[in-house]
């Protein structure tokens, strides 16, 4: 076993620890907070192959972005922050049930990757410097992702006007809310 | 002397695989070592910022500071520290324990973490990443994370407050940080920080664009937490505010990484736009770019103290509206604009000069227009029609 093995399966490892926690925890910031673990391992995995770029990208996103807004949510929700009630819902057969589909898709797509069962870890093709350069342009490529690109801008322009719309003070004060 | 810091490194190398060790796993306890090194060095170096701050702070209020320990007062802050090393590390009733402990470690990580890739002088940086410019926002946010958890996990009401504003204030002011952060990479067409201190041998960044630069240094003042935006530690108000239940060492690192903070905004400010280590003769002797660093980062580093003594606290209302409805919009519209003039400019370092300067003279004029209709629009708000008798319309926000 080389040195980056055991690196791998200790990531590997606080991944999976994060995730389980993030289900099975009962106070919801204690889960956010595995939740930061689990996207942290992933990103350490990311620099162990090599795409520094998506590394810093899931750190700044996920952990950055998306916990912090997970735990402002929490933090202005009334009574959830001492919450210890159950922690499924009668919906959790369904959640489990689509875990199970995404896990079985992903066996799938894994067992036809070229480097399984290889001996020695393939390299990777091509400067790094070089494949992020490419995956910029293939964005704005015409013949490439410029469509799902601009889709998921669109996209996300209607989500902030929706946010500053729903955000924005009624032109009439709601019943009951005079005094205020 | 060419490259001093490479020739310890090869030293180092040399005397480990000497002792019989294999040369992956030498490579990999000098990482070790030059990160230790430089986390060290950055801590360190906190004494003498602190000391330096609170000197300047008594020289602008006419006052001598800290005075009686060493010459000039210079090992206060040893003092003081040692004080806080000694004091008892108390965790409040009720508190999330795990959460409690862990905040302060996030919020100096954070803070140590940026140093890893600020070019200090050619080929003396911690790691040259080609996504550095990324990595800073992404380390950034993670002290957010830190102060949020410290003051969800104090128990506490006045350091909830505090947690809520810094959430409202730190989040809203690193969406104009990053746009701004964005100009400097497409000028320079690269996101590593060496890249872009390169990028400016010609013409500093700070000449091409400075108003994205003065948006940077404004957004970075609000997310260190300094006055005038240190609402989310309002000593009248809430008391301190995320770090009102924590004492003795836990304090001290609160403390260390916001005032390490202020010297990392200079440092950053010099690589993206002041040129970083470069000056004249400093292909000569490679040394002198850690003095160009240095001196430049200081100035920076002193115009964020006398801005933390000259203007007063703002109001958190006001601190939101200027952010989302003027620094915001600026940003977006700067990259617009940049993007635009920087593929228009012809070649030759004076055409992309005067295009970019045009760019900002766009800007600054939109800007001036914008706030003057603004401002004209409020004043009639605010006057009433002559000859009315209609009474003060009173706003209770």
């Amino acid at each position: 076993m080389t040195a980056m093995q055991i690196v791998f399966l200790v990531i590997g490892a606080a991944t999976l620890l994060g995730g389980v926690m993030v289900v099975v925890s009962r106070n919801l910031i204690h889960a956010a907070l595995w939740l930061i673990l689990s996207l942290a391992g992933v990103a350490a995995l990311f620099v162990l192959l090599e795409a520094g770029l998506l590394a810093v990208v899931q750190v700044a996103v996920y952990i950055g972005a998306i916990a912090i807004l997970i735990i402002f949510a929490v933090m202005l929700t009334r009574r959830v922050m001492a919450d210890s009630g159950p922690a499924a819902n009668p919906n959790w057969w369904a959640a489990a049930l689509a875990a199970l589909m995404i896990f079985a898709g992903l066996v799938v797509v894994f067992m036809q990757l070229p480097a399984l069962g290889a001996a020695q870890a393939a390299p990777l093709a091509g400067d790094p410097e070089v494949l992020v350069e490419d995956l910029g342009r293939a964005l704005v490529d015409v013949d490439r992702y410029v469509v799902p690109f601009e889709v998921a801008s669109v996209l996300l322009l209607a989500a902030l006007i929706g946010a500053v719309v729903v955000a924005r003070p009624p032109e009439e004060p709601l019943p009951g809310e005079e005094g205020r | 002397m060419s490259d001093p810091f490479g020739q310890i490194s090869q030293f180092l190398l040399d005397l480990l695989t000497g002792w019989g060790l294999e040369a992956g796993l030498a490579a990999f306890l000098l990482k070790l070592l030059g990160a230790a090194a430089m986390g060290m060095l950055a801590l360190f170096s906190t004494f003498l910022f602190i000391w330096g701050e609170r000197k300047l702070l008594a020289r602008i209020q006419i006052r001598l500071g800290p005075n009686r320990a060493g010459p000039f007062g210079i090992f206060q802050t040893v003092a003081d520290f040692a004080k806080l090393v000694t004091k008892e590390l108390i965790v409040p009733s009720g508190a999330d324990h795990f959460v409690f402990l862990l905040a302060p470690i996030l919020v100096v990580m954070s803070a140590v973490a940026v140093w890893a890739v600020v070019p200090f002088a050619p080929r003396f940086i911690g790691t040259d990443i080609n996504v550095a410019v990324l990595y800073i926002v992404a380390v950034g946010s993670i002290g957010i994370l830190g102060i949020m958890l410290a003051g969800w996990s104090s128990n506490n009401k006045f350091a909830l407050l505090g947690a809520f504003r810094a959430a409202a204030q730190l989040v809203s002011y690193e969406v104009p940080m990053v746009l701004t952060l964005l100009i400097p990479t497409m000028l320079a067409g690269s996101m590593g920080t060496v890249s872009i201190v390169e990028a400016q041998r010609q013409m500093p960044f700070l000449i091409l664009a400075p108003i994205p630069a003065l948006l940077f240094f404004i957004s970075s003042l609000a997310e260190n937490g300094r006055a005038p935006f240190d609402l989310l530690e309002a000593e009248s108000e809430i008391a301190t505010g995320f770090n009102v239940e924590y004492g003795g060492l836990m304090f001290g690192m609160f403390f260390v990484a916001e005032f390490l903070h202020a010297f990392t905004i200079g440092a950053l400010t010099t690589t993206l736009f002041l040129g970083g280590w470069l000056g004249p003769g400093v292909d000569r002797y490679p040394i002198l770019g850690v003095v160009y660093f240095f001196g430049k980062s200081l100035l920076v580093w002193f115009t964020i103290i006398w801005v933390r003594m000259s203007l007063p606290r703002i109001r958190i209302d006001q601190m939101l509206a200027f952010n989302w409805k003027l620094l915001t919009p600026l940003a977006l519209a700067a990259v617009i604009v940049f993007a635009v003039a920087d593929k228009l400019a012809p070649g030759g370092v004076l055409g992309r000069t005067l295009v970019l300067l045009a760019g900002n003279a766009l800007l600054a004029v939109g800007t001036l227009a914008g706030l003057w209709v603004h401002a004209r629009a409020s004043r009639r708000a605010a006057t009433p029609p002559v000859g009315s008798t209609a009474p003060m319309r009173v706003n209770p926000s």
